[in-house]
């Protein structure tokens, strides 16, 4: 006995449950989008290089949220002396107002669901 | 000794990613042609091994009975130890794969003063291999998330369970912590135990420290060293897609995470991970205790010499004649 | 050690710490009280088996053929394509260690190899080296190891160590069966002529005479007509036992030694008796006079050489169905290989009570019906008359034997009747018995005299569990369905458990049976008195 049928309807599910998202990318056509993000409309710097704020930004966030909340300590001093009130929506999302073109095109593309806005109001997009 | 031949080895594939996409940087070789080389053999070494099996038959129906059969209607059968029907087989197969049922019947025997043999229940090795099983489930399929534009629907909500504790920033994933330390576990019950020691081979301990390297890298780049992970997903997709580009500025210690991923599932199809198809096909528990109410065919059936009554009647002809007996030839 | 065996409390000094010495290596010691005696020539001709001569395991050298290495290349190869069981086993243990301390032969010696996942390394080195790409270009580090005259020694100890009694296999995550393992390594030995006379010798005869003693037709008849004047003086009652009758409606076959043996002969008188009771159509065949089958425990073609005359008995006899009885081996071929080998059966009838109508739905295409299982239908249906209090002075219990529990999972039947037979039924612990119940240490085909320590060593499991139960509640009768079982189980007890005697169930049918017109009975099956001695347990 040797079952064939069984085997080969074995493999193929096998098979289309590995090869997932090559075929959930080519049903949904969005295989090659990648998020572009929307220039800050003010400010010709950050309070750290890009580098250093697209891979950690979170922990600065946590960082200022840890200092403001339970220190009191409001000022963040950046290394090159510039001085930053340490706020999500007053000073980040001052010059990038825009956080559904900003911030969530990343979060979404990589199903990141932060806590901030739990707490934080989302300033009104200017137009 | 053996131990430390598969630590060597995982060493020697650290030292290799380390200095051939970091310093040779041979990104591309390591971030596309590798890890495409690895999934073909993978994919190709998966479905070649089964079908390799299922080309030889199952010539008899021998079913590792688990409890009581089902004969008399008035005796209760164990329909889920002892199936003897397709319903009962998939339960089997299902308690089997999903809860590990056969590991979970372990005892330890022990020889006490008396002497009298004790049989302690001992459930660690099922608890450490349904934790390591699942931890790597969910967190394989979490990953679907660099893979797979837009995120499909089932990963955020894994994300939220697995992250349920709410520790930490980034959001502590549980799995990550079971992960470590179930593999661990099945590490070190191998190195402590004499009896494991001396049957463990080379080959049980290297994917256990694959493994664990995996997880660290992984771990260290959630949480301590972080990467640019649109850069990753960039790279997943596009992999996936046969759209490879390799993005600028993924850190080193992904090329870690993915070169022994890549090894991983190369090695997978060629060793004892196969087990992943072959609990499947184990003929001793996906088929029904039905021998007697239906024929189960050899494909080979042989032919055999055997020996008939005729020639045994005309051996003994005359004593069986001499004791009264009827004969079929007088 | 010298030749002779240790006494029980010598025999249990185990120690589990396994050898410094690497399991690769496969130097091996054969000593005495270890392994079998080889097969005399005669019976490796008569079967026409190769590489007939004549040899013992002591003998430095095997007069192994010279290609030797081929064939047992070769017959690998061919096992691997003839069994997915085979190829799946040696791919996928992860050596995870569940079934290390599962065996009775590892519980009993403390030898690692009898770990059956040792057991089938022996094996899978060699699939390794020779049959996988890893290994040829790994050797060793692979776990590969070369095929040397060492490693065949090694098989030949280590594959006659195995009771093929499948309780690793219960406690594997992916049911690997050391039973096919060893089945299939045996078959490798068998080429090369490495057969040992208790399993060949019992087979010839059974080729030849139909059953595995070599009792020759006539003296089948003696033995049936001693049983029907024995349980007439025990009974008043002359029962009647058809052999070859054409025409009867049921084929009864039995194991050989439940007509030659005791304490099987009790439970031979039992089944006479119960036959009888309830005017049952049957027969017996002087041929298919065996149902146990040492060929199990050889190959599977020499199984069907061997089983083929039961269903050709049953179709020149003309009967409509089969009954089997009490043997555990033979009951894993009638279950599992029978209706496969040598059906279709199209020539019987389902099978039909013909006392209480019922339909054996689970043997429809066997054709074939477990004495216990019929007997429980019986009971169960009130067709028969039963004193439990006959067996008081037995305070019972009950060794699920290996094949029933584990090929075919007859576990309640015979309780069932052990409830309704006797009022004293005491269960042993539960890890050791039913689908963990653990074998006599004797199965398989190494029941041999010379094979005595480790026999003791491998039944040690069994007779502790004995031991609680005897400890606990004073048990001093082990009832059990196995031919195989009822030879070696006594001398077992009498080295663990002094005091304790085996019998089969049916034996204790046949006491509690209260049969139409029996004299005053005072004289059970044994011919002993009902409340014999009291107390047996304390002697």
């Amino acid at each position: 006995m040797y079952d064939a049928g069984k085997v080969i309807v074995g493999l193929v599910i096998f098979l289309a449950l590995l090869t997932f998202p090559t075929w959930y990318n080519v049903a949904t056509g969005k295989a090659t989008y990648v998020p572009e993000l929307e220039k800050a409309v003010k400010g010709d710097q950050c309070v750290a290089d890009t580098e250093y704020m697209r891979a950690e930004h979170m922990d600065l966030l946590n960082e200022w949220r840890d200092k403001v909340v339970r220190d009191g300590e409001r000022i963040h001093t950046a290394p090159d002396g510039t001085k930053y009130n340490m706020s999500l929506t007053m000073t980040c999302l001052d010059c990038h107002s825009n956080k559904a073109n900003f911030c969530d095109k990343c979060h979404d593309y990589l199903s990141v669901d932060p806590y901030c806005y739990d707490c934080h109001i989302i300033p009104e997009v200017t137009k | 000794m053996k131990a430390m031949t598969s630590l060597m080895a995982v060493i020697l594939l650290i030292l290799l990613v380390m200095l051939g996409a970091g310093a040779a940087n041979l990104k591309y070789f390591f971030g596309v042609i590798f890890p495409y080389a690895a999934i073909v053999l993978f994919l190709v070494g998966i479905v070649l091994r089964v079908l390799k099996w299922a080309g030889s038959p199952v010539p008899f129906r021998i079913p590792t009975t688990g409890g009581q059969q089902n004969s008399l209607p008035w005796i209760k059968q164990n329909k889920l130890d002892n199936p003897h029907n397709l319903i009962g087989v998939l339960g089997r197969m299902a308690l089997e794969i999903f809860l590990f049922r056969s590991l979970f019947r372990n005892t330890k025997t022990e020889l006490k003063n008396g002497p009298r043999l004790a049989y302690g229940s001992s459930k660690w090795l099922w608890l450490g291999g349904l934790a390591f099983h699942y931890s790597f489930l969910v967190i394989f399929i979490r990953h679907f998330k660099y893979f797979a534009e837009p995120v499909p629907f089932f990963i955020p909500i894994m994300q939220n369970l697995d992250g349920l504790l709410q520790i930490g920033l980034p959001l502590l994933y549980m799995t990550d912590i079971i992960i470590l330390l179930s593999v661990s576990y099945l590490f070190f019950r191998r190195v402590v135990s004499p009896q494991l020691r001396y049957f463990s081979l080379a080959a049980d301990y290297f994917p256990l420290l694959l493994i664990l390297t995996i997880s660290i890298s992984g771990i260290l780049m959630r949480y301590f060293y972080k990467v640019d992970i649109v850069a990753v997903k960039k790279l997943g997709t596009g992999l996936l897609s046969f759209n490879p580009i390799l993005p600028e500025g993924i850190g080193l210690l992904f090329y870690v995470h993915l070169f022994m991923v890549s090894v991983l599932i190369a090695y997978f199809p060629f060793s004892k991970l196969v087990h992943m198809a072959g609990v499947f096909m184990s003929p001793t528990r996906n088929l029904a205790n039905n021998n007697r109410m239906r024929r189960h065919i050899n494909p080979w059936n042989p032919d055999v010499k055997v020996h008939t009554y005729e020639e045994y009647e005309d051996e003994f002809r005359d004593v069986m004649k001499d004791a009264g007996m009827p004969l079929d030839k007088e | 050690m010298s030749d002779k065996l240790q006494k029980p409390e010598q025999l249990v000094q185990i120690d589990f710490a396994p050898s410094k010495k690497d399991w690769m290596d496969p130097k091996v010691e054969i000593r005495k009280g270890t392994f079998n005696w080889a097969a005399i020539p005669k019976s490796t001709k008569y079967l026409d088996l190769p590489n007939v001569r004549k040899w013992q395991p002591t003998d430095d050298d095997w007069q192994l053929p010279d290609n030797w290495k081929e064939i047992i290349l070769e017959g690998f190869r061919d096992r691997l394509k003839r069994f997915r069981s085979l190829k799946i086993f040696m791919d996928i243990c992860v050596r995870c260690g569940a079934c290390a301390d599962k065996c009775h032969f590892f519980i009993g010696s403390g030898d690692p190899k009898n770990m059956p996942v040792v057991r089938a390394e022996l094996l899978r080195s060699i699939y390794r080296n020779d049959f996988t790409t890893a290994g040829k270009i790994l050797g060793s580090i692979a776990g590969g190891r070369k095929l040397t005259k060492d490693v065949i020694r090694e098989w030949f100890l280590y594959f006659y160590q195995c009771t093929e009694c499948r309780r690793c296999s219960v406690f594997c995550p992916y049911g690997i069966d050391t039973a096919e393992i060893t089945m299939i390594g045996r078959e490798l030995l068998n080429l090369l002529g490495l057969d040992i006379d208790w399993i060949s010798t019992p087979a010839a005869n059974c080729f030849r005479t139909g059953n595995h003693l070599g009792i020759q037709p006539h003296g089948f008849q003696d033995s049936v007509d001693f049983a029907i004047d024995d349980i007439e003086d025990n009974t008043g009652v002359r029962v009647d036992a058809p052999v070859n009758k054409k025409g009867a409606e049921i084929l009864f076959v039995v194991p050989s030694a439940d007509y030659f043996a005791d304490p099987h002969y009790y439970g031979f008188m039992g089944y006479l008796t119960l036959f009888h009771e309830i005017g049952l159509d049957y027969t017996f065949s002087s041929f298919a006079s065996e149902g146990g089958n040492f060929g199990l425990f050889h190959s599977n073609e020499m199984m069907k050489r061997l089983n083929v005359k039961i269903y050709s008995e049953a179709k020149r006899l003309g009967v409509k169905w089969i009954i089997g009885g009490e043997c555990g081996h033979m009951w894993r071929v009638l279950h599992q290989y029978m209706d496969t080998m040598n059906g279709p059966a199209d020539f019987l009838e389902a099978p039909v009570s013909p006392i209480t109508g019922t339909k054996f739905e689970n043997a429809k295409s066997t054709k074939m019906v477990h004495i216990c299982e019929f007997t429980a239908d019986l009971i169960k249906h009130g067709k028969i008359k039963l004193d439990p209090s006959r067996n008081d002075k037995w305070k019972v219990t009950y060794h699920d034997s290996c094949n029933p529990a584990r090929a075919m999972g007859l576990l309640d039947e015979p309780r069932y009747i052990l409830n309704k037979t006797c009022n004293h039924f005491y269960e042993m612990p539960e890890n050791t018995i039913r689908e963990q119940t653990f074998c006599c240490g004797s199965g398989s085909g190494i029941g041999t005299d010379e094979n005595m320590e480790m026999r003791m060593r491998g039944g040690f499991p069994r007779a502790n569990a004995v031991q609680y139960v005897k400890d606990k509640h004073g048990v001093n009768m082990l009832s059990c369905v196995c031919a195989i079982d009822k030879a070696t189980l006594p001398p077992l007890m009498e080295y663990w458990v002094p005091g304790t005697e085996v019998c089969a169930v049916h034996e204790l049918v046949g006491n509690a049976l209260i049969m139409t017109g029996e004299k005053d009975r005072d004289n059970d099956l044994r011919g002993e008195p009902w409340a014999g001695e009291e107390d047996t347990a304390d002697v």
